[in-house]
């Protein structure tokens, strides 16, 4: 039965009359209008619905809203500084990655967890981490992209 | 009236607030002449674009084409931006809406006018080959859009409107024409130094005569075209702010969750909607024919709801078919290996065999439709939106001028979402109809969209080739199931005697056009088989091909760039292997190298892939290497994984979790090259998709000496003897 759940998205809080156990997913599609967050199997499989909780990389097809209580959640439309888009952005751009770009919101914010955990990643490290579905398939320009936002992220700290 | 009236209409005026608008439709099919026709206002059209020019200097260019990712919108812009003359940074786009008058007949003219290409086989009569019958089309598939759109359409649309805006300027400024040219959106008089912009001469220009045969640029003169400019469509897909049809939403709208009958065409039999209706957020549980409907106010409870019930479906008597009694009648139906002649000094035999697949877009299907007595609205993703309303308006039993269609930004097509495969349409607007007036969007399931595919067909292949003395090939028979065509079946080797056969073999599982069509199940089988010929001449796999493709230079030169690319030849360490293949579809052909290792355990690592493609010329050079890039890493992902499975009459896969794909860490280098002709502009979104499987299999054998006959590779053990 629903109840009253408390969230942050995107640095704006919402409480919300639902079920607790409704996936993270479709609240945020279909609650909160945040339709950047894409469902493409519903079971973790394909990591197109990838967002933050508290800065960590989900799939929240899987992720009940109860487990989001309380918790920051960052999604695609947010990851982008107010006036700039956050580095991995930039690199998508600059990479002319996305081709149908449904998975790309997902990629993005799953690399944008990873250079957030490792800020250089090796290519080892990303094979290992990185399970994305792309059926466009581009992973070839989003292995350079990584290493160019990560590189794009030690200039800024240097 | 003139004589071209029921083929082109063109139309020039001026749009609110002042500017220019130029709409484009004909062209005359006088071979190497691109023209433009006026005809009457009642004139029928298929009008390809619009071009408007506002006064404040941007182009917008209508396309009328769909964006799947393969660039064919900025490649269509490109190609009229360049005619034009305009700035690039000043030029927008905008996708046509579904309407009759948009329809591409276009598509017929870029396969030379020689056959029908084959996603629209089912749709037209081959034999007559009348241009009326394409009206219905509004398609973006067979790698059609830019060589068929592009080269006889949007050129042209271009140049006309180039020299409407420089005779303004000359009338303007009292000047001859031929003293005046375009550059940049601007138009200058060199000799007195004066310039305008396209926005300043907009209005005038828009007055002005419109030419019949304006002059197309000699590809030297280029200025866009042949160059990178960022794909229009990508800062969207980066933030987020890309709509596709699941993203619709509308006031009132319900969602519903569906359970098609798992056996193709079953019937639904009986279901107790009692469980569902008494969830939450649960409006109705519609009953369709061959399906049952949750419909709710959000599409986890339409789905909770629907995990509820347990409907009941016939099996359309297929309740016995397997992948093994579909192979079984396909082994039956081609009989003994194919016979070659008696007098070889060596016959070379071999069968291949190709799983059914699945598209697997990773937009899953959807359709959102509100139904209203004999009207309706319609929200989707297709490629093709003017066919998907005659199937709206035929699930409906109303008039297709009833039905609006908004087409989305495609989260991935690869064919599935072709005319005739508007099955999601179909279902979504029946749903609608039981909920009449409310929104009803209907969203598949990954387990729906596995299940419910029009997949691409299994197929088992029996080849026979000879070799003379010399270890030169002089006969190369085949027999195969599953279909085939001039094109998949096509062989560029100079080879005396070359036979291919179809056997018939029918089955119930429903077919589609998978990325390439049926070049994807024919070219492994052919460039698997070239590379067993070469193997027992004892010949090396690159020169055994080279020497066979003197008469075809074109061949000859892609083959010779993918092999030069790769290091052919050179030493590799133990357990690496390098694999050749090339075929030619869609007017381009693409030649591709793959760099192997098999460890001794016998697991399969692809380092590197070479590809070397004449497509002609190139419209945008770094969205026409994706495409190689992605037809590759696509093709590859289906080599080494992927097969849809029948049992009891039903698909067996569900997600991708039993039908699984390639992620990065499996994915290869790629390198691409050009390899640019004079031939006609060939297609890019699916050539370089055949030859991966063969390049690859021929690289494992290369490898580890074991030869992959089958696919998925994944069914073969590698482990090296």
């Amino acid at each position: 039965m629903a109840m009253a759940t408390t969230i942050t998205v995107n640095g704006a809080e919402h409480t919300l009359d639902l079920e607790p156990d409704m996936p993270l997913l479709w609240v945020l599609r279909e609650a909160l209008g945040l339709t950047g967050t894409k469902y493409g199997c519903g079971i973790s499989a394909c990591g197109a619905c990838t967002v933050h909780l508290n800065g960590r990389a989900v799939h929240s097809c899987t992720l009940p809203l109860s487990a989001a209580a309380g918790q920051h959640v960052t999604t695609i439309e947010g990851l982008a500084r107010v006036g700039s888009l956050h580095r991995v952005q930039q690199a998508w751009i600059a990479h002319q990655v996305p081709q149908c770009g449904y998975c790309q919101s997902g990629v993005i914010m799953a690399v944008a967890g990873l250079l957030a955990q490792r800020p250089a990643p090796t290519d080892d490290e990303i094979d290992a981490q990185l399970s994305n579905v792309c059926r466009c398939g581009t992973f070839v320009r989003m292995r350079a992209a990584i290493h160019d936002a990560a590189s794009a992220a030690e200039g800024a700290a240097s | 009236v003139n004589r071209w009236s029921r083929r082109a209409f063109i139309g020039a005026g001026t749009v609110a607030g002042g500017g220019f608008l130029l709409g484009v439709a004909g062209f005359t099919f006088a071979p190497g002449r691109h023209s433009l026709v006026s005809a009457d206002a009642a004139g029928r059209g298929q009008l390809t674009t619009w071009i408007t020019i506002s006064p404040d200097n941007f182009v917008t260019i209508l396309i009328p084409h769909c964006e799947m990712g393969q660039g064919t919108q900025t490649a269509l812009a490109m190609m009229t931006a360049d005619e034009l003359d305009a700035d690039w940074p000043l030029v927008r786009v905008q996708e046509a809406p579904a309407l009759d008058a948009y329809a591409n007949g276009y598509i017929v003219r870029a396969a030379g006018g020689h056959y029908v290409p084959a996603i629209l086989g089912r749709g037209v009569d081959y034999g007559a080959y009348k241009v009326a019958e394409w009206f219905g089309f509004q398609v973006t598939g067979g790698s059609t859009a830019v060589r068929g759109t592009g080269e006889y359409g949007m050129r042209v649309a271009g140049a006309a409107a180039k020299e409407m805006l420089v005779a303004a300027a000359a009338r303007q400024w009292g000047v001859g024409v031929s003293e005046c040219a375009a550059k940049r959106s601007r138009v200058m008089h060199a000799a007195s130094g004066r310039s305008a912009t396209f926005g300043e001469l907009s209005r005038s220009a828009a007055s002005g005569r419109v030419p019949t045969s304006p002059a197309l640029k000699n590809p030297d003169s280029f200025t866009i075209r042949r160059t990178s400019p960022r794909r229009l469509d990508i800062p969207s897909k980066v933030d987020g702010s890309a709509k596709y049809a699941i993203d619709f939403g509308t006031p009132g709208m319900l969602y519903a969750a569906l359970e098609i009958a798992p056996v193709y065409g079953g019937a639904l039999l009986s279901v107790d909607t009692a469980p569902a209706d008494a969830m939450p957020g649960v409006k109705k549980v519609v009953k369709l024919e061959d399906a049952v409907a949750v419909v709710a106010d959000s599409f986890w409870r339409a789905r909770r709801a629907l995990a509820a019930l347990k409907p009941e479906f016939s099996d359309a008597g297929h309740g016995s078919v397997s992948s093994a009694s579909i192979f079984a009648a396909f082994d039956k139906a081609l009989g003994a290996p194919p016979d070659v002649p008696a007098h070889a000094a060596k016959v070379v035999t071999a069968e291949y065999r190709v799983p059914f697949l699945a598209h697997a877009t990773m937009e899953p299907m959807v359709c959102t439709a509100k139904v209203d007595g004999d009207r309706a609205e319609v929200w989707t993703g297709v490629q093709d939106p003017l066919n998907a309303r005659k199937t709206a308006a035929k699930a409906l039993g109303i008039d297709a001028a009833n039905v609006r269609l908004t087409n989305f930004v495609l989260g991935g097509g690869f064919g599935r979402r072709l005319p005739f495969t508007f099955d999601y349409v179909d279902l979504a607007v029946r749903v609608a109809k039981a909920m009449s007036p409310a929104p009803v969007k209907t969203i598949w399931t990954r387990e729906n969209d596995i299940q419910h595919d029009y997949y691409r067909g299994a197929a088992l292949s029996r080849h026979a080739g000879a070799l003379d003395g010399s270890g030169m090939p002089i006969a190369a028979h085949s027999n195969y199931t599953g279909g085939g065509n001039g094109e998949s079946v096509f062989m560029p080797y100079a080879i005396g005697d070359m036979k291919a056969h179809e056997k018939k073999a029918d089955h119930p599982i429903r077919l589609g056009q998978w990325r390439s069509v049926l070049n994807s199940q024919h070219g492994f089988f052919k460039e698997s088989f070239v590379d067993e010929m070469a193997y027992a001449a004892g010949r090396d796999p690159f020169k055994f091909r080279r020497a066979l493709l003197g008469e075809r230079p074109r061949f000859k030169a892609a083959l010779e760039k993918a092999a030069a690319m790769s290091g052919w030849g050179a030493p590799l360490p133990s357990g690496e292997g390098r694999g050749i293949a090339i075929c030619e579809s869609f007017g381009t052909i693409a030649a591709e190298v793959v760099h192997v290792a098999v460890s001794p355990e016998g697991r399969l690592r692809v380092l590197n892939v070479y590809a070397a493609v004449d497509c002609g010329d190139v419209v945008n050079l770094d969205s026409a290497t994706a495409q190689v890039e992605g037809g590759i890493v696509f093709a590859l992902s289906a080599a080494l994984l992927s097969e849809i499975t029948i049992a009891q009459g039903r698909i067996v896969q569900q997600n991708f979790r039993d039908y699984p794909m390639i992620h990065i860490a499996d994915a290869p280098k790629v390198v691409t090259a050009f390899v640019r002709s004079d031939a006609p502009l060939g297609g890019l979104g699916e050539p370089c998709v055949p030859p991966l499987a063969p390049a690859l299999a021929n690289a494992v054998y290369a490898a580890c000496g074991v030869r992959v006959r089958e696919l998925p590779i994944r069914n073969t053990p590698l482990k090296r003897a």
